[in-house]
């Protein structure tokens, strides 16, 4: 087992934790780790390659891994330590007020690393079928939007050729272009709630000028077809979210792409012991951003979803100088 | 014309298991399966309930091999190293009126041999489990009672038959068999003989059986939907939690998996289409509305997938039969049923393995096969494992140290180990059943492009030969735009260029 010391560990390479770490450096840490479990740094803003992030920090309109590139710049250039494909299993807490972050990579195997200090910035995920409980069959042809994001933009490969779409969201809008602009045809999107929960300019940009439909107070009610999804029945809803029974009607489709909300990703929060909120799926946090264990502090999607990655730089900005500070009073490694 | 000894048609419990033990003789066996892997029928889909014993008529084999099956089970999950833990059963009992019934069903259980069963009263059940329902009257308590993984089961068996020498032949489905000295039999437009049939096709096996017999059976579907919920929730109980039947039905259960999940479920209804594993809204409802009976605080919003599987519920002669039916049949010899095994078909596998072996050994005999492997190794489990055990896999494969599956803690070593064994993984489900990467909370969205490049890389095709679960499947429809683009410039280009060819399946970035 390699072992080493830290005065910050950031878990999650994403916007919110190189952000954080650039602050945290700023504020004179010296020793700080990011671990990242990907084979690179910038999180989800990887594989998300349309336009529309920056306005806030940069004034300019950049492309996902244009943004994430950005910092990863700086962080480099700052020459804070990075781990790649190195994924934190566990946080635990010793009792002198250390935390012991365990993780493990190809090339050390297990890894020990305590410090004084953490700060979570995990991201999320998506919300999953099973979440929402849509009746039918189990078949291919079922992904969440940003698995066949990841698919299209990261593998180039194309996850169906007749799509719908259930939920707005930004993710579910965007790839309804990009799935359009790839040759596919995508038959409409539907939403549950009697609004979307996209952007205004994304349904613009992304639905009407391709001439989808987008169906409000509908939902997904069957999926058919045994291996492959061969169509869906979608319904319209009551301002209770209840099938109105009678609305039914078909559409066919290969492909249904959910975009149904994300959820941040707390496994090592829970397992550290944290209070968590019930509301946000996150960890409760005081005004510097530290969770109901001292020393350890959150920020970006794991805290709760942000809508835009600009908020998120923003708070990892301040869980960063939170951090160094709590370094700062709790003793320095050097 | 492929000759063996015996042919087993289905790769479920039944058929794995009865494999494995006719395995410890002499002879050539072989597995005929349609599916694109083990475990594709009622044996993917059910409760996982090793039980007691104190449901099935006392006399029948039902009885028999349940009590039978539940002693064996300890000893079978450490010699095939599959998860079972005897967590104990409680059926709870709501009215006054119905107690009579409780203290029936125990009095079933003590003639069927089941042992330790005990009726308690509302506080000795809440203190064994918190949660249960304030407004029961009292329970029935089965020590004995367990929890088993069905998969891990499943292909446990068929791994352990795999090695010591049965032949399974995947995507082979069955369509004709043939009685002439011997049965000859139609498979995936392959022909196939022996002298010795038997017939483990679950929902399927009336069509098996009347193809080859006078006496007609008839099975009918029951299909059973369920609501699994996620691991935050799993300790709500830790005994399996069934309702007695009352005139709602047959109630509703609420167990923990032996992963950590809960599981709440079956409905009951009889349904005419035999692949009708489609779940309903009205289903899915009353798995909830009546789980919620027995347990305080059950949340159907925690569900992180449902399902649905088939019990298949048997008519001879056009009754309802309410046995199975395991023997030779009258006018078909050679030809063995093993026919309506519905619940408790799980918990009774090991003993149908074996009393169908010893039933085939009286008949047919054959010599002991001396070199006759009885113990197997499951895959590593990461998830699991002690620090000192993942220090020591990661040593010997690094493999182990990349995490493919994040919710259930699934490494690219456990991926690569389940499909390189015998009968190994060829999709997506089947690394799934075998490793659960994929089975946790967010259920596949972020491993299954990264299981699907292992799989295209060990089985070296491309990754849009693979599939979810065999047939017409597969998760990828085609290339993008820039791939297809750049490919067909690439082509133009020609030679010299050759390096290229390396970033399709990357373009898309472009
Ligand atoms: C599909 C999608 C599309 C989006 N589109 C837009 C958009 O158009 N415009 C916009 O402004 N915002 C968009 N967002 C939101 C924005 O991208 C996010 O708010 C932002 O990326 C969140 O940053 P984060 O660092 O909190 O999380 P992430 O970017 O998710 O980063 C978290 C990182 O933590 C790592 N990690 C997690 N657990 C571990 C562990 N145990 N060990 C090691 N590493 C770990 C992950 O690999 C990941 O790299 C989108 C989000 C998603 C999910
Ligand atoms: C809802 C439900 C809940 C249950 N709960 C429990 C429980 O908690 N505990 C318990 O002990 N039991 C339980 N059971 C019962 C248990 O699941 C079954 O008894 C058991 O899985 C039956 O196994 P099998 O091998 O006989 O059938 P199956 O698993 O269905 O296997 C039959 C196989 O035959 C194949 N096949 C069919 N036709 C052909 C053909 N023509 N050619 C080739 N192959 C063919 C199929 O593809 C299939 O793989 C439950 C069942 C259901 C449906």
């Amino acid at each position: 087992m390699s072992r080493r010391e830290e005065e910050v560990v950031i878990i999650g390479g994403g916007p919110a934790g190189l952000a954080a770490a650039l602050s945290a450096k700023k504020a004179g840490c010296e020793r700080i780790l990011i671990l990242e479990r990907d084979k690179e740094l910038g999180g989800i803003l990887n594989q998300c390659i349309h336009n529309g992030f920056g306005l806030h920090t940069f004034k300019e309109e950049l492309t996902g891994p244009e943004y994430a590139d950005r910092y990863i710049q700086m962080v480099l250039a700052e020459e804070i330590s990075c781990l790649l494909r190195t994924m934190v299993t566990n946080i635990s807490l010793e009792e002198d007020g250390w935390k012991v972050v365990t993780a493990m990579n190809k090339d050390q195997g297990l890894l020990e690393i305590r410090t004084k200090s953490v700060i979570l910035a995990m991201g999320c995920r998506e919300r999953p079928r099973g979440a929402l409980n849509i009746p039918g069959y189990r078949p291919a042809g079922i992904y969440s939007a940003g698995t066949a994001q990841y698919y299209v933009n990261m593998e180039g490969r194309m996850p169906g050729r007749t799509v719908v779409i259930l939920g707005s969201g930004d993710i579910g809008l965007i790839m309804a272009r990009r799935m359009v602009l790839e040759g596919a045809k995508v038959q409409c999107v539907a939403e549950l709630r009697p609004y979307s929960g996209g952007l205004k300019r994304n349904i613009v940009q992304c639905l009407d000028d391709f001439g989808i439909p987008l169906y409000l107070s509908t939902t997904v009610s069957a999926i058919h077809g045994r291996e492959r999804v061969e169509g869906v029945t979608l319904t319209r809803v009551d301002e209770n979210g209840k099938p109105i029974p009678g609305s039914e009607w078909e559409v066919p489709c290969d492909t249904l792409l959910l975009s149904c909300g994300l959820i941040p990703e707390n496994e090592l929060t829970v397992g550290l012991g944290a209070q968590m909120d019930a509301k946000t799926n996150g960890p409760v946090v005081n005004e510097r951003l530290e969770c109901s264990i001292s020393g350890v502090f959150a920020c970006g999607n794991v805290l709760h979803v942000h809508e835009l990655v600009d908020h998120v730089s923003a708070e990892a900005d301040k869980a960063g100088r939170f951090a160094a500070a709590y370094v700062q009073t709790e003793g320095r490694l050097i | 014309m492929k000759k063996y000894d015996v042919i087993i048609i289905g790769a479920g419990v039944s058929g794995c298991a009865i494999a494995r033990w006719l395995a410890k003789k002499e002879r050539t066996i072989a597995v005929l399966e349609k599916a694109s892997d083990v475990c594709e029928g009622s044996s993917k889909a059910n409760s996982g309930i090793v039980h007691a014993g104190h449901d099935a008529r006392t006399g029948t084999l039902k009885a028999r091999l349940n009590v039978r099956g539940n002693e064996m089970m300890d000893a079978l999950s450490k010699e095939l190293d599959f998860p079972f833990r005897r967590n104990g059963s409680l059926v709870l009992c709501f009215e006054e009126i119905s107690r009579p019934k409780l203290e029936e069903l125990k009095e079933r259980g003590e003639k069927n041999g089941v042992k330790g069963l005990e009726i308690l009263s509302p506080e000795q059940v809440r203190e064994l489990d918190p949660a249960i329902s304030d407004d029961i009257v009292a329970a029935l308590y089965a020590p004995s009672g367990g929890i088993v993984c069905p998969f891990g089961m499943n292909i446990a068996l068929a791994e352990n038959a795999a090695v010591n020498g049965v032949e399974f032949y995947l995507n082979h489905m069955v369509t004709e068999v043939k009685k002439c000295d011997g049965y000859i039999i139609t498979a995936a437009g392959e022909k196939f003989s022996a002298p010795v049939v038997i017939n483990a096709a679950g929902v399927y096996a009336d069509a098996i059986h009347n193809m080859v017999s006078g006496q007609k059976i008839k099975i009918t579907p029951r299909r059973g939907e369920y609501c699994l919920m996620d691991k935050n929730c799993g300790n709500l109980v830790h005994s399996t939690v069934f309702q007695l039947p009352s005139e709602l039905g047959k109630g509703i259960l609420v167990t923990p998996t032996v992963h950590g999940n809960l599981l709440v479920g079956p409905t009951a209804e009889d349904i005419l289409d035999k692949e009708g594993v489609d779940t309903t809204a009205e289903g899915l409802s009353k798995v909830i509305e009546l789980g919620g009976r027995s347990v305080n605080g059950l949340d159907g919003r925690l569900t992180i997938t449902s399902f649905a599987g088939l019990r298949a519920h048997l008519e001879l002669h056009g009754e309802e039969k309410q046995d199975f039916i395991i023997g030779e049949a009258e006018d078909a010899e050679g030809f063995f049923d093993v026919a309506g095994i519905e619940s408790p078909g799980l918990t009774c596998a090991p003993a149908i393995g074996e009393y169908v072996a010893a039933m085939v050994n009286e008949k047919y005999p054959a010599p002991d096969k001396k070199d006759f492997i009885a113990v197997r190794k499951g895959i590593p489990n990461m998830a699991e494992a002690t620090d000192e055990e993942r220090h020591r896999l990661i040593a010997a494969n690094p493999a182990y140290a990349n995490v493919i599956c994040r919710c259930e803690m699934v490494t690219e070593g456990e991926i690569v180990e389940a499909i390189h064994r015998p009968v190994g993984a060829t999709t997506l489900d089947g690394v799934k059943r075998r490793t659960r990467a994929g089975m946790g909370r967010c259920q596949s969205g972020f491993c299954s492009p990264k299981t699907l490049e292992i799989l295209a890389r060990e089985l070296g095709v491309d990754q849009s030969k693979i599939t979810k679960a065999g047939g017409n499947s597969a998760i990828l429809t085609g290339y993008t735009k820039d791939v297809v683009e750049s490919a067909a410039q690439d082509n133009a280009s020609m030679a010299g260029n050759a390096g290229k060819q390396a970033d399709v399946g990357k373009g898309g970035r472009a």
